[in-house]
């Protein structure tokens, strides 16, 4: 999955001019290039010092957070847009950072690894944890703490209320839109408050 | 990285009188700075350091012929280094009350012939920041293209912005805070309280007495010490070493490593800083609050700053400006908008962190700087 075309699906996501909160923001790239391209603002929010520094040297405005601590520095309804790209399956509290997501932006765009593509459903009825280009660590080893998969995630987006205004899968640098949930190995939805 | 070397602090006389937010004014006064590196033609590239309670003009580079004499924040500043002298021209001013140069209260009063004393007007951060915008004045530099300061010099940093927008592009505050809480303030009083109750103190007037209150202002260093280190490290450094093999049983010598520390940290700095300047600045630290003049919101308050920028910096280990107070700052400006980055380093020094080298810290103002520098060449 080449990470500029995953960059460009997901810009194209984003009006242009948006006010962006950026969750899990890592190096900056994708706000970087909503700012510069699209006419986009705001900031990105990350934990990890060396993501930190390579967001301040991209000259892209960074907030150093924890993100399980909740998104309390943020009015309601203050972004246009509030990114959580490959951040979700990272997080220990994912229901209550997604409601904080739909209370912060008018909109949300979520990404993650679908655990239900077909080849991490083969690996299982094999009797084994997959390990994939998208989920490369070891079952005993990974910063994912929270697996799901497309079709689960629209299950938690009914029952926190929220409305999916979209919501396709990618598989390297391509765009899935049928059975997602089987063929596509990340997940993405954008949605709003119910 | 090459050192600044060697540098030189000059002076200016100011004849028109400051109006300060006491309502007195300050006749006639001088203030001490020292420069480094050079102004460009478009005079677009000055950053000004704000200093903090111990501190001065001198933040780095060294004076000839005196061993030891590097500026107080000499690791930031110089050739290279995140603040890099060779792309801009950075000024350190001696604020106003202080007693390193610019009039203080060890000064003569012009109107009764007699030093200042306890009769030095009380100064405020905008006191001081409206000094430091006059003195800008007479360098001919009309903006900034940043202030920089840390702890109360962070303070001054934030004032500049909303005393002075129109005169500064950036804000870098460090292990600061938007006022200080009631715990902060009381420590400044006890150490108030040991400097006015010193017996040599005589109502500030001892200069006359030929006197200074040391033990006053040794047990102000002792306490003020304290709240810069964090707990964790004071107790990596001393714990409960003792200074012989054995208890002595003693309740007035010295039996622990840390009363040694603290008791040598008194006696030097009692020796050259004023008593009066102690009582003056702690209570401008006291009094820094610009939400106060807005209901107590701070977000009213940075609306006049929306076109600034921004870096507030914070350490994970500082009690006395913890980082939940400059995330406060950086929700006023994320209110209004503001371009603002924030950093909370995990060094482990406490409040004295902001003086130190952490790659972390350094390598983040490092990337800033080098941001401000970009938009002056665009």
């Amino acid at each position: 999955m080449s990470e500029r075309s995953v960059l460009e699906v997901i810009a194209q996501l984003v009006p242009p001019k948006s006010r962006v909160l950026d969750l899990g923001c890592g190096d900056g790239a994708l706000l970087h290039h909503l700012c510069t391209t699209r006419g986009c603002s705001g900031y990105g929010i990350e934990i990890a010092d060396d993501d930190l520094l390579a967001c301040a040297r991209r000259g892209v405005d960074v907030i150093q957070l924890n993100l399980e601590e909740g998104l309390a520095l943020f009015d309601d309804a203050s972004f246009d847009v509030v990114l959580q790209l490959d951040t979700l399956q990272h997080l220990r509290n994912t229901e209550k950072m997604l409601r904080e997501t739909a209370r912060v932006g008018r909109i949300g765009i979520v990404s993650f690894p679908n655990f239900a593509h077909w080849q991490n459903r083969f690996s299982v009825l094999r009797g084994r944890m997959p390990v994939t280009k998208t989920l490369p660590y070891q079952w005993y080893d990974t910063p994912n703490i929270r697996v799901g998969t497309h079709a689960d995630f629209e299950v938690l987006a009914n029952k926190n209320g929220l409305r999916v205004l979209d919501s396709f899968g990618m598989h390297r640098g391509a765009v899935v839109r049928r059975l997602p949930n089987l063929l596509a190995t990340v997940a993405v939805f954008k949605f709003e408050k119910g | 990285m090459a050192s600044l070397g060697n540098v030189t602090p000059q002076s200016l006389h100011f004849t028109e009188s400051l109006p300060l937010q006491s309502g007195a004014t300050l006749a006639d006064y001088e203030l001490v700075y020292e420069t480094y590196g050079t102004l460009n033609a478009a005079k677009s590239n000055a950053v000004l350091v704000c200093h903090a309670l111990n501190a001065s003009h001198h933040v780095a580079g060294t004076y000839e012929g005196q061993a030891k004499s590097e500026g107080w924040w000499d690791n930031l500043v110089g050739p290279g280094k995140p603040l890099d002298t060779d792309r801009f021209f950075v000024i350190g001013v001696n604020n106003l009350g202080s007693c390193f140069g610019s009039t203080g209260p060890m000064h003569v009063n012009a109107a009764t012939g007699q030093p200042w004393g306890a009769d030095f007007p009380v100064v405020t951060v905008e006191d001081w920041v409206d000094a430091q915008a006059r003195l800008l004045d007479r360098l001919g530099i009309r903006r900034l293209a940043a202030v920089l300061g840390g702890s109360l010099g962070g303070m001054q940093a934030l004032s500049w912005t909303l005393r002075h927008p129109e005169r500064v592009g950036h804000c870098i505050a460090v292990a600061t805070a938007p006022n200080l809480s009631a715990q902060n303030i009381a420590f400044n009083e006890v150490a108030r309280r040991a400097i006015i109750t010193d017996p040599d103190f005589h109502g500030g007037h001892f200069y006359a007495h030929g006197v200074v209150p040391k033990r006053g202002l040794r047990v102000a260093r002792m306490i003020g010490h304290i709240t810069y280190l964090s707990d964790d490290s004071m107790e990596e450094k001393f714990g409960r070493e003792l200074r012989a093999a054995e208890f002595g049983y003693s309740t007035q010598d010295i039996e622990f490593q840390i009363e040694s520390y603290l008791r040598y940290q008194g006696d030097k700095f009692s020796e050259y800083f004023d008593a009066n300047t102690y009582l003056l600045i702690t209570r401008a630290l006291d009094y820094f609050d610009p939400a106060r003049a807005h209901g107590g919101d701070l977000s009213r308050a940075f609306a006049i700053a929306a076109d600034k920028k921004f870096l507030i910096v914070s350490f994970t280990t500082d009690w006395r400006f913890s980082p939940a107070r400059s995330r406060e700052i950086v929700k006023a400006l994320v209110d209004n908008r503001i371009s603002v980055s924030y950093a909370e380093i995990d060094a482990p020094h406490g409040h004295d962190a902001f003086l130190l080298e952490d790659p972390r810290y350094h390598g983040v103002l490092k990337a800033y700087f080098q941001r401000i520098d970009a938009e002056l060449q665009a």
